[in-house]
C-alpha cells in the first residue's frame, strides 16, 4: 500500500508553499479584490518562472513533462493561498483540452507559450445562467467561423486563446464540438463581468464570425469537454482541499485568540464540534482527491467516477469550512478588512466553475448505474 | 501512488491466503448482508472457539503480540493484511474482540509476569473469554464519575455497585473492572483497577433488552464481591491511568460499522417505483446516493492512507479518528432514507415483505445505538477537536472537588 505522494512530489509541494507564503499573502490577494486587475501579475509570473505552468505539458511542447500528481500538489497550495492567478483556466482547462484533442500543429502553435506563461489560455463553455449542454449551447461554428456569446469566461479578459464549446449542427450529443480561437482578432470583443469572487477575473466574450479551427473531431465536443472537466475536477478538488485546510486553520487560530464570557471561544463545544466537522469533511475530501489523483495519473477507466467523488467531497468540505469560518469569527468575519471572505468567495467560485454539485452527483450515479448493471 | 503490497507484504498475504484456504470456506457472495444468524448463541460460541483455537495455533490470532504470548511478533500492517484476507472467508467472530483487543492488552501492560503467563494464552486460544466492566448507570461518557466502590479488607477488596453495557458478560470467564476506592478525593484520583473471575460469588448478571429487541449487553451487579489484592492492576488510586490503556485500545478495537450501504440503496432504488417513476431516476434519490457513495469512498481511502503509514512503519496520522463520526450517522440516515423510498410500506419490519429481509429497518434501529457505543458522536468530536486540532478542554467544574461533594454523583446531599 503506497497511497501517498512521493518524496519528490512533496518537495515540489513544499517549494510551491514557500513561494506562495512569501509572495501571495492575503494582503496580496486583497490587492486584486480591490483593483480591476484580472489576476496578480507578480504571483503568476513567479509561478511561471518556477516552471509550474508547464509542469504537466510534454517536453516537446516546451513543458517539464511531469504528470498529474505534480499538478495536484501545486493545486493544493494554490488553493490554500486562494491565489489570484489564471492557473486553472490556462492549465487544467486549456492545456489539458489541447493535450487531449488538438493536432500536433495546434499544440506546437500554442502550448510552448502556455508552458512558459507568456500567454494565458482558457476554456469557454457557459452561456449565461443556464447549464451548457447539447440542448442549450447557441454559439455556432460553421465554415471555419465562430459566432455567439460566452459568459462567464474565466480569465476571459486576459487570455490570448480559448477552447470554445460550439454547436456544429449534429444531432443529440453530437451537436457540439470544441474549437480553438485566437482571441486577439477582429471578430472577438470582450468585457469584464462582475462575479462573487473578484480575485479571479471573468469576462463576457462575443464572437462575430471569428476565425477558429476544430480541435478533435466534429461532434465530439461534448464527450471531450466532459473528459477535460473530469481531469480538472480532480485538480480543482486539490485547490478546494487546500482552501478547506486554510479556512479551518484560520477559524481555529481565531477561536484560540478570541475570548468571550471569560474563556477562549475555542473551548466551547459549539465551536469545537464545528471545527471537528470541518476536519472530518476535509479528511474525507482529501482521501477522495488522492484517489482521483491516482486514477488521473494512471489514465484509469474509472476517471469519471473518481473525479466526481473528489469534486463532490471537496466542494462540500470547502463550502462548509468557508462559511463556518466566517461564523466562528462572528462580526469581524463579515467585515471587508478581515480575511475569511477570500475563502467564502473562492469556495463558491470553485463549486460552480465546473458545474454545480447536483450536476456531478447525477454524473456519479450515472457511472454507478453503468458499473453495476444488476 | 498505488495500492500494491510491498514484496514482503505480498509474501505474507500469500501465506495467509494459503492457510485460510486450507482451513476455512470462502464467503458466499450471494448471502444477504446484515442478515441475522439463525444459530443460537451457544452454537455460535462453540464454533467461534474452535476457529479461535485453530487460528491461535497458527499464530494468526494476535499477529502483533510477542511470540512468548502466542503472537506472531508481526507488524500492524501484517495484522491488517490478515483481517483483509480473513474477511473473504466465512469464519465466526464476535466473542473475543473485547478481550483480546482491550482486556488482555491492559493485562500485558499492568499485570505481573506470572499473571500474564497464566491468562494471556487461554484468552488467545478462545478457552477463556474476557469482558470490560467500566460504564455505569450514572457514568457513561464521563466514565470517571463511576460509583461502584471497593473497600480493603485484609488481603482482599470488597466490591459493591453496578456496571452496565457490559458486552458478553453472561458468557465471559474474566473481567477487568475499575472501581472507586476513595470518594473523598477528586474523581480521577480515587479509582482502583482489578481483574476478576466472573464466577466470583456476589456477581449477578442480567441482560439488557435493547430497542432492537436483541440483548448484546448486560447489567452486572456486585454484592460484597471479594477480590484478592494480588488482582489489583496498578497502584491504589491509580485506576484511571490503567483505564486509559484500555480506552486507548477501545478506539482501535471498535471499527467502522458494516451493514447496508450505498450498494444496497442503489439496488433498492432500481427495484422501487415512486409516484413519478423509478426511484433511481429521482433527482433527490440520486443526490443522496451520491453523497453516501462519496462518504463511503472517503472512509475507504482514508483507511488506505492509514495503511500506507503503517506499511511504511510510521504511526498513522489523526485522520484515522474520523471513521465512526462519519459512519454512525451515515448508517442511520441511509437506512432512514431507504425506508422513506418504500413509502407507507417502509414501516413494515418483516422478513418476508420488507426489501432485503428488513435489512434497512434493522440498521435504522441498530444505528441509534452505534452512534453511542464506544464513544458518542459528541465525545468523538471532543477528541478530534482537542487531540487533533489542539483546542482547549472544556472547563471541568468537577476537577478539584472531592467526588463525594459533587452534585448528582457521589454526593448524598
Amino acid at each position: 500500500m503506497n497511497f501517498d505522494f512521493s518524496d519528490d512530489q512533496k518537495m515540489l509541494k513544499d517549494q510551491a508553499r514557500k513561494f506562495l507564503e512569501d509572495k501571495c499573502s492575503y494582503d496580496d490577494v486583497r490587492t486584486i479584490l480591490e483593483s480591476d486587475d484580472s489576476h496578480h501579475d507578480g504571483v503568476w509570473n513567479g509561478l511561471c518562472e518556477l516552471g509550474f505552468a508547464g509542469a504537466a505539458i510534454p517536453e516537446e511542447f516546451g513543458g517539464l513533462g511531469l504528470g498529474a500528481l505534480e499538478l495536484c500538489v501545486i493545486a493544493e497550495e494554490l488553493g490554500r493561498a486562494a491565489a489570484p492567478v489564471p492557473f486553472s483556466s490556462s492549465i487544467y482547462m486549456f492545456a489539458e483540452a489541447m493535450k487531449l484533442a488538438a493536432s500536433d500543429d495546434q499544440k506546437s502553435a500554442w502550448l510552448p507559450q502556455i508552458a512558459s506563461g507568456e500567454i494565458i489560455g482558457t476554456l469557454a463553455s457557459a452561456e449565461g445562467t443556464q447549464a451548457p449542454s447539447p440542448r442549450t449551447v447557441k454559439a455556432t461554428f460553421k465554415g471555419g467561423k465562430l459566432s455567439g456569446r460566452k459568459l462567464p469566461v474565466p480569465d476571459g479578459e486576459t487570455a490570448s486563446v480559448a477552447v470554445v464549446l460550439a454547436n456544429t449542427g449534429g444531432s443529440g450529443e453530437q451537436a457540439l464540438s470544441l474549437v480553438l480561437v485566437d482571441l486577439n482578432q477582429d471578430g472577438v470583443t470582450r468585457s469584464a463581468v462582475d462575479t462573487v469572487d473578484p480575485t479571479r477575473g471573468h469576462a463576457e466574450i462575443n464572437f462575430d464570425n471569428a476565425e477558429a479551427s476544430l480541435i478533435g473531431d466534429e461532434g465530439d465536443g461534448w464527450a471531450l469537454l466532459k473528459r477535460v472537466e473530469a481531469g480538472a475536477a480532480v485538480l480543482v478538488a486539490f485547490e478546494q482541499v487546500g482552501g478547506t485546510q486554510a479556512a479551518l486553520d484560520m477559524a481555529k487560530d481565531y477561536s484560540l485568540d478570541r475570548y468571550a464570557f471569560g474563556r477562549q471561544i475555542g473551548s466551547y463545544q459549539a465551536i469545537k464540534h464545528r471545527l471537528a466537522d470541518m476536519y472530518v469533511k476535509l479528511e474525507l475530501a482529501r482521501s477522495n482527491a488522492y484517489y482521483g489523483a491516482m486514477i488521473l495519473s494512471e489514465g484509469g477507466a474509472e476517471l469519471e467516477l473518481a473525479a466526481a467523488s473528489a469534486r463532490i467531497s471537496a466542494t462540500e468540505a470547502y463550502r462548509f469550512a468557508a462559511q463556518e469560518c466566517i461564523q466562528v469569527h462572528g462580526g469581524i468575519g463579515f467585515t471587508w478588512e478581515a480575511n475569511p471572505q477570500f475563502h467564502y468567495r473562492r469556495s463558491k467560485l470553485l463549486a460552480l466553475s465546473l458545474g454545480s454539485a447536483s450536476r456531478w452527483k447525477d454524473r456519479l450515479v450515472a457511472e454507478l448505474e453503468k458499473s453495476n448493471v444488476a | 501512488m498505488d495500492f500494491n503490497d510491498t514484496p514482503e507484504e505480498a509474501k505474507f498475504r500469500a501465506e495467509v491466503r494459503e492457510w485460510l484456504s486450507a482451513n476455512a470456506k470462502p464467503k458466499d457472495p450471494s448471502k444477504v448482508k446484515a442478515g441475522v444468524s439463525t444459530k443460537s448463541e451457544a452454537e455460535r460460541l462453540e464454533r467461534a472457539k474452535e476457529w479461535q483455537a485453530k487460528k491461535a495455533a497458527a499464530g494468526y490470532a494476535a499477529i502483533t503480540w510477542p511470540t512468548e504470548y502466542g503472537g506472531l511478533g508481526g507488524t500492524p500492517i501484517q495484522s491488517v493484511i490478515y483481517s483483509q484476507e480473513e474477511s473473504k472467508f466465512d469464519v465466526p467472530g464476535g466473542f473475543f474482540e473485547i478481550g483480546l483487543g482491550m482486556c488482555i492488552p491492559t493485562m500485558m501492560k499492568w499485570a505481573t509476569k506470572e499473571q500474564c503467563d497464566r491468562y494471556v494464552k487461554p484468552a488467545l486460544y478462545g478457552e477463556e473469554i474476557w469482558c470490560q466492566l467500566f460504564s455505569e448507570p450514572a457514568a457513561g461518557s464521563d466514565v470517571a464519575g463511576l460509583r461502584t466502590k471497593c473497600e480493603k479488607d485484609g488481603d482482599e477488596w470488597v466490591i459493591n455497585g453496578q456496571k452496565v453495557w457490559t458486552s458478553g458478560a453472561h458468557f465471559c470467564d474474566y473481567g477487568i473492572i475499575v472501581t472507586r476506592s476513595d470518594p473523598t478525593v477528586p474523581k480521577h484520583k480515587g479509582l482502583t483497577f482489578f481483574f476478576l473471575d466472573m464466577k466470583t460469588p456476589g456477581i449477578e448478571i442480567r441482560p439488557i433488552k435493547q430497542i432492537s429487541g436483541g440483548s448484546g449487553f448486560n447489567e452486572v451487579f456486585f454484592n460484597d464481591v471479594r477480590v484478592p489484592d494480588a488482582q489489583r492492576l496498578g497502584d491504589v488510586g491509580e485506576g484511571w491511568k490503567v483505564s486509559l490503556t484500555t480506552l486507548m485500545n477501545e478506539r482501535l478495537a471498535i471499527g467502522q460499522g458494516s451493514g447496508v450501504d450505498y450498494e444496497e440503496l442503489l439496488k433498492l432504488a432500481r427495484e422501487t417505483e415512486l409516484e413519478n417513476g423509478p426511484a433511481i431516476k429521482d433527482s433527490n434519490v440520486r443526490e443522496k446516493l451520491a453523497d453516501w457513495y462519496v462518504q463511503s469512498q472517503g472512509l475507504k481511502y482514508t483507511k488506505f492512507r492509514t495503511l500506507t503509514a503503517l506499511s511504511k512503519g510510521q504511526v498513522p496520522g489523526p485522520e484515522s479518528s474520523i471513521g465512526k463520526i462519519v459512519s454512525g450517522p451515515k448508517m442511520q440516515d441511509l437506512a432512514s432514507f431507504a425506508m422513506d423510498i418504500q413509502g407507507q410500506g417502509g414501516v413494515m419490519h418483516d422478513v418476508e415483505e420488507s426489501p432485503m429481509a428488513g435489512a434497512f429497518q434493522n440498521q435504522w434501529i441498530g444505528a441509534a445505538g452505534y452512534r453511542i457505543a464506544g464513544g458518542t458522536d459528541e465525545i468523538l468530536r471532543n477528541i478530534v477537536s482537542e487531540q487533533v486540532l489542539g483546542l482547549p478542554q472544556d472547563i471541568r467544574v468537577d476537577k478539584n472537588v472531592p467526588f463525594n461533594e459533587l452534585p448528582g454523583a457521589g454526593s448524598k446531599k
